[in-house]
């Protein structure tokens, strides 16, 4: 066993002291190497976080939105379809929310306008995300204005800047009282956006949208789960946008590491079969240099998913951010909570590694099977 | 242990076109203890016949034996272990690995045996010295003269102290006076009850008073004398 473990350590002494005979070339290979898993990893690492972070957000949003439609599009809710709905078992709560979009030309960007009456804001005050305040440029105290659906244009002092951590969803929020939101927009007395529910058993959340469908035939219920999966599936299709863009840069890689693996220079073969001759097996050889690819992929995945980790959590993934956040003129800044997937690890692992041991071994193995007697020619 | 060959034959590219009988059936005797000595011109076949007898490749036809073991027909593996106990090898062109260190190439046979590192460096150095290439030890091999890459292909032959030293043209990379040294050494190396195999075609070696017996070859034959 001693015997062993010392010849396992002879095999990788020797094949460090090969990597720095050829220290250019490896160097090399492993820059790129360390590139590629660090672009496959941190948009994996950011795109899991955003998805988790998304969720996480989402779970104090309502269970079921209730939208009235006319003519197949969304319109606003009369505020007795509350009485009309009747009562609903499984329901904590009930309420009709006002919200909207107001576009802003001065900073080319729309904001999501909502009233939150919990905060108990007058109907001068508003409380407005933090991307707003970086785009105008404006704090707490000073006056923002937006113009009415009626031409006139009404100046509001902000209260408060929503905290940073909800950055994510709360960007572009401007939360402000019911009066100045009817007022801005024009909607009537006894006339809300859409009606939200709240229901304490997630397995009755379906059973009770099938019953507003039937007591509100012209309402849609949208489910907090249908919200879940349409995040889930935006992220995962840009995830994927971004790694068929890749696809160039792994394939120059695969090309790249097939031709170095594959190609075994003449120096390389001459070696195997010095070592042959001196009294090394076919499987010395082969193990020397699997040592040799696992040094070099395992180095490249450990750096290259070390600093996707520090790309994404720490330098908020500055290189992938456009494509991967998505089309708002007011880009959320925050900081995303680390989350990382043993499964997406492995899967990365899985396809970075392993090839490229396999292309490794492969023409060694056929190097270094043929009799050794080549080298005393 | 003796080596005995009978009716050895070796074929490359059988069955093809270009088929290339190199060996056309050889048996022979190698005495223990002595300096043996291949002789013969540039295609004469004795390199082919030096790898069988070194278990570096097998014959196609004939029997070769070891003592009381029979070679021709072992799997790689026992082929491996008894060319790393049995046999020591000096190539032509020396066969060092370039970058790599004296010490490191002299102690490359040793790595797979997974020996303990301080009696195998002890082992190494104790060669070097006696080569007289201790300062030389931390060297990587291109620093090396010809003599000196020479004498560490002696020492990286003899680190796991084998029966037999297998040389293969070794003084057709030396001039005159280093080829005479290198007689020198290998009297030395049969006086400690080496077996030594020599191929050559070099006068400075087969006309040494160090070679016990000269085997000629032509075509793949020995020539009798």
């Amino acid at each position: 066993m001693i015997d062993l473990i010392r010849k396992q350590r002879y095999l990788i002494d020797f094949t460090l002291s090969s990597l720095l005979r050829r220290k250019g070339k490896n160097l090399g290979l492993l820059l790129v190497y360390t590139l590629i898993v660090f672009m496959l990893a941190s948009i994996m690492l950011f795109t899991h976080a955003l998805r988790q972070e998304a969720g996480m957000v989402l779970q104090s949003a309502p269970e079921i939105i209730l939208q009235r439609m006319v003519a197949g599009r969304h319109a606003l809710v009369p505020a007795d379809y509350l009485e009309k709905m009747g009562s609903l078992r499984g329901v904590t709560d009930k309420k009709g929310r006002l919200w909207g979009y107001f576009y802003d030309p001065t900073v080319k960007a729309n904001y999501t306008m909502m009233v939150d009456e919990a905060r108990g804001l007058t109907a001068m005050e508003v409380v407005i995300g933090a991307g707003i305040a970086r785009a105008k440029g404006i704090g707490i105290g000073d006056y923002i204005s937006f113009r009415a659906y009626d031409g006139d244009a009404f100046s509001f002092q902000v209260k408060e800047i929503i905290n940073p951590v909800t950055e994510l969803v709360s960007s572009d929020l401007v939360l402000m009282s019911e009066r100045a939101y009817r007022a801005t927009f024009g909607v009537p007395d006894g006339y809300f956006t859409d009606i939200v529910l709240k229901v304490r058993n997630p397995r009755e959340v379906r059973k009770i949208a099938e019953k507003l469908s039937m007591r509100l035939p012209d309402t849609r219920p949208i489910l907090r789960e249908e919200i879940l999966r349409t995040y889930d599936s935006i992220f995962s299709w840009r995830q994927g946008i971004v790694f068929v863009l890749l696809a160039g840069a792994i394939l120059a890689f695969v090309i790249f590491a097939w031709d170095k693996a594959s190609g075994l220079s003449a120096e390389e073969k001459r070696e195997i079969g010095i070592l042959k001759a001196v009294g090394w097996e076919t499987a010395d050889v082969l193990r020397m240099k699997f040592w040799e690819g696992a040094v070099i992929s395992l180095s490249a995945f450990i750096l290259g998913y070390l600093s996707a980790y520090a790309h994404v959590f720490y330098g908020s993934a500055t290189l992938f951010e456009p494509v991967l956040k998505g089309w708002a003129v007011l880009y959320p800044e925050f900081q995303l909570t680390p989350f990382i997937d043993g499964l997406q690890v492995a899967t990365l692992f899985f396809f970075t590694v392993f090839p490229y041991i396999v292309a490794t071994i492969i023409p060694i193995w056929k190097a270094s099977i043929t009799d050794p007697d080549a080298v005393m020619r | 242990m003796l080596i005995e060959l009978t009716d050895i034959k070796k074929a490359f590219n059988q069955g093809k076109p270009n088929e290339f009988w190199a060996i056309r059936g050889v048996s022979l005797r190698i005495e223990q203890h002595k300096v043996t000595c291949l002789k013969g011109s540039s295609g004469s076949g004795k390199t082919t016949l030096l790898s069988m007898i070194g278990c570096l490749s097998r014959p196609t036809s004939g029997r070769i034996t070891l003592g009381e073991r029979r070679l021709s027909g072992l799997p790689e593996r026992f082929l491996t272990d008894i060319r790393r106990h049995t046999f020591g090898f000096i190539f032509q062109k020396f066969n060092l690995i370039q970058g790599m260190s004296v010490l490191e190439n002299v102690m490359l046979p040793a790595y797979p045996l997974g020996l303990n590192y301080t009696r195998l460096t002890k082992d190494a150095y104790r060669l070097l010295d006696h080569f007289n290439l201790t300062s030389k030890a931390e060297n990587p091999v291109e620093w090396l003269s010809g003599g000196e890459a020479q004498r560490v292909a002696i020492c990286r032959a003899l680190i796991n102290d084998p029966e037999m030293l297998i040389a293969d043209e070794p003084t057709a990379n030396l001039d005159t006076r280093l080829s005479e040294e290198f007689m020198g050494l290998i009297d030395e190396l049969r006086r400690s009850g080496k077996t030594v195999l020599i191929t050559s075609h070099d006068p400075v070696v087969f006309d040494s008073p160090v070679v016990d017996r000269v085997i000629e070859m032509c075509d793949g034959l020995l020539v009798e004398r």
